[in-house]
């Protein structure tokens, strides 16, 4: 935890500062960016951070830290903000976080920094999301990079998979001086944050700058590797000679309902969705080979209430459907989705049902997708997710008319890498199990953490996994102990 | 980027690339395939690994020209490169001594097929192998697969070459004859695999077929190649692509590969425009444009 400064460089009196008004993200307006997949919100100028980083009012016991999961230093990187010191503060950020651009963008921060901002309790929260971005981006624009000073220990290790925890090991163990090489299955290098995530959330040319940061601080990638079946992790561990691995394979097999009709073309996994659209491009069919359906004037409907319910939703929006509606089993206190994300798409038109959730996907003659059936729920006793557990309500059943439906609903644990590595132990759900503290897994040498330990969660867990991983390897690259 | 060491055709519209994967190589194993993507547009598609020689670093693989990604692919070369190579994905095959086995394979089909039937001879196992095409010039592997097989059966549609009439003529034969089966695997369009599903079926005759669904990633994430199999979702990338023939749904397979038949036709048709200056060899590989859906490449 960091110790506020004794001297502020902040002119404003304190008790002056929760007066000041939070600045607000400039944004696309709804009407417009419903039409186009360019970024959502637009990004502070100078004077709008500097007028945000204003508000801080430097608490004692900051908790925007101690509730970040890679610990960035918020309370530091603000007054470098306050200093007119945007080159330095986006330093102070690398310390903690390879990639701010990212999480700038699609961090939940009210679960997070910005939730555990004091003035939040009076006020609104400090934009610590929108501060971070705002460093990110400008250090960008400067084309400053800063680069690891460490001499090369002579240790390599291999990264499986170039999502956010990967990355995240990658970038810091690279500027501990060892050789770090990430291997990704896909073709393109970002794993969630490209496949799954967005443009008009998280612009792809955003990861192709932290990549290209992370290649020019000596990190090598090699695509078309599929870990477990290109190249087993006893393959790398031996005869490739690495002294450690990182497992981050991320998210798994995408989950269906196991309701009638879920093979009927029209509908499908978010997965397989945002994949076709953000990979393959398949909006730009046919400049782009990768077909997918015709969206223009269709009623679409995703199944679930996380971000990754709200990025599909809103894509197919974009792309030209009728009616885009969200069905989701519980009320919106529940909804998993960031509270930005789910005021966005409020915005943009989208229509939210909740309690509501799909028993039948009903056909429309030859094998399309026409309707789908739902019933009404009611909020009932805790689950084990300590959130109420929806409850069907009898004779509620409905229909709505439906082209596309996308299920949203969470992913089970990939087998590949577990099942082609022997000794690697796994939990009964199938994901491999691996210290909260270290990140160890059962077999020496080999780490694991991300959505492959945790099942889904969020990019900043991921990098919070994978900062405790990093640093884990680097104790036994250097002690040899485990 | 991916180097072809060699590329010729075996039969009009089907093309044998020797390709330089030394990674793949290594690691293949019969019953498993690739997935390609051959340029920064390209779409990714699942193709058959016929064979592959982990000491050269290099994999065969068998395409055949069906839409404009097949298409464009058997336009290559020797010396010219594929963007992506990703594999070897899926389950392998079960090797084991069943006794004897009736490999059939279908078109194009006869390459996903030729791998496991070599693996199964070389476990012990008498090979029964039937090999069907429309004609003459569609037969393709047959030195090879009679090298592998005990018996070796070849029907063509038209009778332009060895029996005239389908490899389900065969098989029944063979049901008829009073012959053992121990295990039956068939690969080929979907109406070939169901229509042998259905004749084994009542037989009680163990039969496996290699399912080609439409793909994208290939390593479980997409869930897009599901297919019905006793009636329960199963991803062909990671659970297969071999299953139990008799639990296949073939009506849903069919169904689901139906789904982007006009944005396929489009694709097609604008890369036939676009190269029209090349209309010799266009007409050459069309006469090997197969209408069948759901052909393993």
């Amino acid at each position: 935890m960091t110790a506020p400064a004794k001297t502020s460089l902040n002119p404003v009196p304190i008790k002056d500062r929760m007066k000041l008004p939070r600045q607000h993200m400039p944004e696309q307006a709804p009407e417009v960016r419903a039409t186009n997949y360019t970024e959502v919100n637009l990004g502070y100028s100078e004077e709008l951070a500097r007028r945000e980083a204003l508000r801080c009012i430097e608490c004692a016991k900051p908790a925007c830290t101690k509730d970040c999961p890679v610990g960035v230093k918020v309370h530091e990187f603000v007054q470098l903000i306050v200093a007119g010191d945007f080159l330095g503060a986006a330093a102070k950020i690398r310390e903690d976080n390879v990639l701010p651009a990212v999480t700038g963008r699609v961090c939940p921060q009210e679960d997070h920094c910005e939730g555990g901002c004091l003035m939040g309790k009076k006020v609104k929260p400090l934009g610590i999301g929108y501060l971070e971005r705002f460093v990110a981006d400008y250090e960008q624009r400067m084309g400053v990079r800063t680069l690891p000073t460490v001499p090369p220990t002579g240790k390599k290790v291999a990264v499986v998979g170039s999502g956010p925890s990967g990355l995240t090991v990658a970038g810091d163990l690279v500027q501990r001086g060892h050789k770090v090489r990430v291997f990704e299955a896909l073709h393109e290098l970002g794993g969630v944050l490209v496949y799954g995530i967005p443009e008009f959330r998280l612009p792809k040319q955003i990861i192709r700058e932290q990549l290209d940061y992370m290649r020019a601080m000596g990190v090598e990638f090699e695509t078309d590797v599929v870990v477990g079946r290109t190249v087993a992790i006893d393959d790398l561990l031996q005869e490739e000679g690495y002294d450690a691995v990182f497992i981050g394979t991320g998210a798994g097999l995408p989950v269906f309902m196991n309701i009638p009709g879920e093979h009927l073309n029209g509908v499908y996994s978010a997965n397989e969705f945002l994949t076709r659209i953000n990979l393959m491009k398949a909006y730009k069919f046919p400049t782009y080979d990768e077909p997918m359906l015709d969206l223009h004037g269709k009623d679409v409907a995703v199944i679930g209430g996380g971000n990754t319910a709200l990025d599909a939703i809103r894509s197919a929006l974009r792309l030209g459907a009728h009616k885009a509606y969200v069905l989701y089993r519980r009320s919106e206190t529940e909804m998993p989705a960031r509270a930005e994300e789910v005021k966005h798409a409020r915005e943009e038109g989208i229509e939210f049902h909740m309690l509501t959730s799909p028993v039948e996907f009903l056909q429309d003659g030859d094998g399309w997708l026409g309707a789908v059936r739902c019933e009404r729920m009611e909020l009932g006793e805790p689950d084990a997710s300590g959130r109420r557990r929806p409850v069907p309500v009898a004779g509620s059943e409905f229909e709505i008319p439906l082209s596309v439906a996308v299920i949203a609903i969470g992913t089970s644990a990939n087998p590949i890498v577990q099942s082609t590595t022997p000794g690697l132990d796994t939990n009964k759900r199938g994901y491999i199990q691996a210290s909260p503290e270290t990140q160890r897994t059962s077999r020496r040498g080999v780490f694991a953490g991300g959505d492959i330990v945790t099942g889904s969660a969020t990019v900043i867990l991921a990098m919070g996994a994978g900062r405790r991983a990093a640093k884990s390897i680097h104790d036994y690259l250097t002690t040899g102990e485990w | 980027m991916f180097k072809i060491l060699h590329a010729e055709f075996l039969a009009p519209g089907i093309k044998r690339f020797l390709i330089e994967a030394p990674r793949i190589a290594r690691k293949q194993k019969p019953g498993q395939f690739v997935i390609v993507r051959i340029y920064e547009e390209g779409e990714r598609i699942p193709l058959t690994i016929e064979n592959s020689d982990p000491e050269q670093g290099t994999i065969s693989i068998v395409v055949q020209s069906l839409g404009k990604t097949t298409t464009l692919l058997n336009s290559l070369g020797t010396g010219d490169h594929i963007l992506d190579v990703v594999g070897p994905l899926g389950k392998p095959s079960e090797i084991k001594q069943f006794g004897t086995v009736v490999v059939m394979g279908g078109g194009v089909g006869t390459a996903m097929a030729y791998p496991t039937a070599a693996a199964l001879k070389r476990a012990g196992n008498r090979i029964i192998s039937i090999v069907g095409a429309r004609n003459q010039e569609l037969v393709i592997l047959e030195t090879e697969m009679r090298a592998v097989s005990d018996v070796l059966m070849i029907t063509t549609d038209d009778g332009s070459y060895a029996d005239k009439g389908f490899v389900t003529d065969k098989l029944r034969q063979l049901i008829q004859n009073g012959v053992r089966i121990d295990l039956v695997l068939a690969v080929g369009p979907i109406p070939m695999m169901k229509a042998v599903a259905d004749m084994t079926r009542a037989e009680h005759i163990r039969t496996l077929v290699s399912l080609n669904p439409i793909m994208i990633d290939g390593t479980g994430m997409c869930g897009g190649c599901r297919v019905l199999v006793d009636n329960k979702s199963q991803f062909a990338c990671v659970d297969g692509p071999e299953f139990d023939a008799h639990e296949v749904n073939f009506e849903v397979l069919v169904q689901r590969n139906r789904a982007y038949r006009n944005q396929e036709q489009q694709s097609l048709a604008e890369y036939r425009r676009a190269h029209e200056s090349h209309a010799e060899s266009r007409e050459a590989e069309a006469n090997g444009v197969c209408a069948a859906q759901g052909v393993r490449q």
